[in-house]
């Protein structure tokens, strides 16, 4: 079978002379890859690399006639990143924790990450706007800000990290559970998550609401987790998700205290298994050293009392946190092998790939460089064999993984890495080989007609890490793993027509914005013409 | 008659971007909101400026088409062997990133004013991180504003009305009255002293140190307290001046670091302040509800350098195990911060990065280019808006001026009098657009508000030209060999 690809479209055939053609006989060819959640751009990501120069040192990338220099591991500067990716056969990456305040910073990083198409999601979940709106009832006009903020930062979907417990630790304080009252806005996490989805479901989001749970990464927060998700159950139509739970595998712990601590995978994976109205990523665990950075600036306050390692803080006015910690994951801890096992003990367990993606939270479990790795330890149960021998003794003896033969084919593993992702996205040009769809194409150097990739998982491994061809909008980008041509990616974001239109909201927003905050109105928007390549989605609300 | 409004000042790290300006005839007429600084840079930023290229020939300065200028300046560059580039903290981030890429072309080390400013707090920052937030946030929650070695109502006149103290927040009000009483109080006993000195009485009394907190610190609203080894402006509105003795910054910062650990102390006093005012201290610092600690130079370039910065931080680290507590830098120049973001995305380090390899390489004492400088290693350099001449050690700008010189600069400094090329650039933020770091990591974006004069490119350009040319003569070379 051929694919044919004209003006970087998939299209029926090509004809005429001096058409490029690309022998991929005896090799895997898929849609380019999709990251869902990375952490790539902004403001807490450049905090986590001017943090940790020791991260750099070991790890650089040397400039070439085609490329720009850089440096690695964890937290690759700019450049590093969109090679990387396209190394692996991957061309669309979400960033997921835009401060609105500071999203020029993440598109002018986004602009210098080069080949990927990419996006970013803004932080809403804790933004007095939406918490006062939500608080009094008022779904529409606080759909109407959201619509707002999506153009006026350049935004794709509604992040909701820790909901009102960002808000909480302005003064030092979090959300113990999703009904405790956020202190001086009279409304509740499980109050957030309901609103805003409400407004993702009137706004026709590509994407649904994309939440971090309350509690993340403290033991027995599967409970809560189970909750935000049943919280909108009643609010999905159809079969269609309306809620996102990412980085699943640190929102599935269960026990009193690290003592106790296991996983609480099999009780997510059943709700998930009989549910249609959730997606999760799992968030896997690689045993790395890495740097963690999230919004959730409390519970990146507890990993620093845990481990009593560098500590980044950063508030945003009257938007939202961060943290930043340094982190190794160890085999033999017996909370950090737990951890692995929960994010595949996740994977394996959900029946449906569409509803769980591969993801590593790049670069809070492991970063993103890892995931040939990963693909090996779905795809054969003796890559996970191979690690679980020299794990942690008492986590490998309550690890579900033993009791687990599943092996993703090739078919699921396409969909974890892209196809499911980019519907989950609501990127219809993406994920898929059919005619109209983006020409973004991987190529991997494996024969899945003679290659079993139960037993020869670390010929995946070096397959999928080193991309035969990355073809990125009909151009070839990547041959043999190198970087043969360097591109501009696109940038997505959600153009929200309403009616009235977003303007006659404008000026009962510019009413609050001096109170609220330190810049002018006019000087918080984003200008298109700030993004190097700018890639609107329209799409129209229901208000 | 044109009003423009929401212009971002570009003059301190404050970045304040509620400037109104009027333009007449492509004329900065008449400016509201600005303090002086702002006020005066945008009425006089055009009386003495550079207008033509120069280029130095036979020793002498002389003008030069900006072909020629930009033909010589890639001929030095592409020559050099280890070549300095510095500068950035007055110039958009647009032209930083052109100045990475062009380092990175011709294997030189970039860097920026941070290396002799705040360098050290970077360091400091990786070795143990820091507890810091938007200036929003202190407007709305901080209930103790602690400025230490910084003099704000001198160096960044509207941070303390915009931002902290004199700001009215959704928690916390402004303290703007309390100002009105102590600025009343300062009147009266300056007049009363100099009324006292024209008098007969031979001695003037001293006013005795206050015994103690004033009790104003203890109540439940805003306070302000700064800490310097001299009274400053800003000590003479704040609710409490805490005077250390010059270079014993340390000291106290970890006295007081103890004592929030509670921990006894067994001397009397610590670097001229006795130890209960430090233990009272210390229980202000515990009981409020969200604090922040500004600090300026006067603790970064003292002594000890990043040890203070170090001990400050591990000091709020520790408070935020019973309260909230902040600190950030006071950073200077207006894009001081986006010449360290930029320089950090795309390199992944803050400043004083070294390309010589075909990788970043950062080494601070060893690829900051003072220490180049001062070793003579480096064989060029090109200065981008600023000014090392004039503020270099003297053995540092010796070796500076002994290789050539090229200066991107609008305004004539002793570092264009010594320089072998000189361009002469639009400001930014005036006559050029762009984008900058607030101190506090927020970006905003700088107007063009008026026209340039002609002949003056923005930095950006001339770096992109400079760069084109610079691969020009690459690609010759290569042919040729």
């Amino acid at each position: 079978m051929d694919i044919a690809i004209k003006d970087g479209k998939i299209v029926e055939k090509v004809e005429g002379k001096g058409v490029k053609v690309i022998d991929a006989s005896r090799m895997i060819v898929m849609p380019g890859g999709v990251d869902i959640h990375s952490h790539i751009a902004g403001a807490k990501v450049n905090a986590g690399r001017m943090l940790r120069p020791e991260d750099h040192f070991k790890d650089v990338e040397v400039k070439t006639e085609k490329t720009r220099s850089g440096v690695g591991h964890s937290i690759p500067s700019t450049f590093t990143t969109g090679y990387r990716y396209a190394r692996m056969g991957y061309t669309t990456v979400f960033e997921p924790a835009q401060a609105p305040l500071k999203s020029r910073h993440t598109h002018e990083e986004l602009n210098d990450t080069p080949i990927i198409d990419k996006g970013a999601y803004p932080l809403l979940g804790d933004c007095w706007f939406v918490l006062e709106r939500l608080a009094k009832g008022m779904i529409e006009e606080c759909a109407a800000y959201v619509a707002w903020t999506m153009r006026a930062t350049k935004g794709y979907a509604v992040k909701i990290v820790n909901p009102g417990g960002l808000e909480a630790w302005g003064f030092g304080g979090n959300m113990r559970n999703i009904d405790d009252t956020v202190p001086h806005f009279n409304i509740t996490p499980r109050e957030i998550v309901q609103g805003l989805c409400k407004v993702n479901e009137l706004l026709h989001m590509p994407h649904t609401i994309h939440v971090h749970t309350n509690n993340l990464g403290k033991p027995g927060n599967y409970v809560n987790t189970l909750e935000t998700m049943k919280c909108v159950e009643n609010l999905a139509h159809g079969d269609k998700p309306v809620i996102h739970i990412t980085h699943c595998q640190f929102s599935a712990f269960k026990g009193r205290d690290w003592h106790t601590f296991a996983s609480g995978a099999e009780e997510i994976a059943r709700y998930v298994n009989n549910h249609s109205h959730v997606t999760l990523d799992m968030g896997q665990i690689v045993f790395t050293e890495t740097t963690t950075m999230t919004a959730d600036g409390p519970f990146q306050f507890i990993l620093y009392q845990l481990t009593g390692n560098k500590w980044i803080n950063g508030d945003v006015e009257t938007e939202t946190s961060t943290g930043i910690v340094p982190f190794a994951y160890k085999r033999k801890s017996y909370v950090h092998a737990t951890q692995w096992s929960i994010g595949l003990e996740l994977a394996l367990l959900i029946k449906d790939p569409w509803k769980i993606y591969l993801t590593t939270d790049h670069p809070n479990a492991g970063p993103f460089i890892y995931y040939p790795k990963i693909i090996s330890w779905l795809m054969s149960r003796r890559a996970r064999e191979k690690v679980m021998r020299k794990m942690n003794k008492r986590a490998r003896q309550k690890s579900l993984l033993s009791t687990i033969d599943r092996e993703y084919t090739f078919y699921e593993m396409a969909i974890a890495t892209r196809a499911g992702q980019a519907r989950a996205l609501g990127l219809r040009h993406k994920g898929h080989l059919g005619l109209g769809a983006d020409a973004d194409i991987a190529i991997y150097n494996i024969d899945p007609t003679s290659v079993e990739p139960s037993k020869d998982y670390q010929l995946i491994r070096r397959a999928f890490k080193h991309a035969a061809y990355t073809v990125k909008g009909g151009e070839i980008v990547v041959k043999n793993g190198e970087i043969v041509k360097s591109v501009d990616g696109k940038t997505f974001w959600v153009d929200v027509e309403t009616s009235p239109s977003v303007d006659e909201f404008v000026p009962r927003l510019k009413q609050v914005f001096e109170d609220y905050y330190t810049v002018q109105y006019e000087n918080y928007v984003v200008p298109e013409h700030y993004l190097a390549v700018s890639c609107p989605v329209h799409t129209k609300a229901e208000i | 008659m044109p009003i423009i409004s929401n212009v971002t000042c570009p003059v301190c790290g404050s970045l304040c971007d509620d400037i109104e300006i009027l333009v007449e005839n492509n004329k900065v007429v008449k400016v509201k909101n600005a303090c002086g600084l702002g006020e005066s840079k945008f009425l006089n930023y055009n009386g003495h400026r550079l207008r033509k290229p120069l280029i130095r020939k036979n020793g002498e300065l002389v003008e030069a088409s900006i072909k020629e200028a930009i033909r010589r300046s890639a001929e030095i560059l592409a020559d050099a062997a280890y070549p300095i580039l510095y500068g950035w903290s007055n110039t958009s981030c647009e032209a930083i990133r052109v100045g990475l890429e062009l380092a990175e072309e011709i294997g030189g080390v970039i860097d920026n004013t941070s290396t002799v400013c705040h360098g050290p707090s970077v360091l400091s920052i990786q070795d143990v991180g820091y507890s810091t937030c938007t200036l929003g946030q202190i407007r709305h929650r901080a209930d103790l504003v602690i400025y230490w070695g910084s003099n704000p109502w001198s160096a960044h006149p509207r941070h303390i009305e915009r931002y902290t103290a004199f700001t009215q927040g959704r928690f916390q009000a402004s303290i703007w009255y309390r100002y009105l009483a102590h600025l009343s109080a300062y009147r009266a006993r300056r007049r009363l002293l100099r009324a006292l000195k024209l008098s007969s009485v031979r001695e003037a009394p001293t006013i005795e140190a206050e015994a103690g907190l004033p009790p104003t610190l203890f109540r439940k609203e805003r306070k302000m307290i700064v800490v310097d080894v001299r009274r400053t402006r800003t000590a003479d509105i704040a609710d409490y001046f805490l005077q250390v003795e010059p270079n014993k910054d340390y000291e106290v910062l970890e006295a007081l670091r103890a004592l929030i650990r509670d921990e006894e102390i067994d001397m009397d006093t610590v670097a001229g302040v006795p130890v209960e005012t430090l233990e009272e201290l210390a229980d202000v610092m515990i009981g409020c509800k969200f604090g922040v600690l500004f600090f300026g130079v006067g603790l970064t370039m003292s002594m000890g350098k990043l040890r203070n910065i170090d001990t400050a931080i591990c000091m709020v680290r520790d408070l935020n195990r019973y309260t909230k507590f902040i600190i950030m830098p006071m950073r200077g120049h207006f894009n001081v911060t986006g010449s360290n973001v930029v320089s950090t995305w795309q390199t992944g380090y803050p400043y004083a990065v070294d390309f010589s390899h075909g990788y970043p390489r950062y080494n601070p004492g060893e690829t900051s280019v003072v220490d180049i400088l001062a070793r003579g290693e480096s064989d060029a350099s090109l200065i981008v808006a600023s000014d090392p001449v004039a503020h270099f050690p003297k053995a540092a700008v010796e070796n500076l001026v002994r290789n050539p010189v090229i200066v991107i600069d609008p305004e004539p400094t002793p570092t264009t009098l010594m320089a072998d090329v000189v361009f002469p650039s639009s400001f930014v933020g005036i006559e050029t657009e762009g984008t900058a770091y607030r101190m506090d990591h927020v970006p905003l974006p700088l107007k063009k508000i008026v026209e340039p004069p002609s002949g003056c490119l923005s930095d950006m350009e001339i770096l992109q030209r400079i760069l084109a040319e610079v691969r020009k003569i690459k690609r010759e070379t290569a042919e040729v060999a």
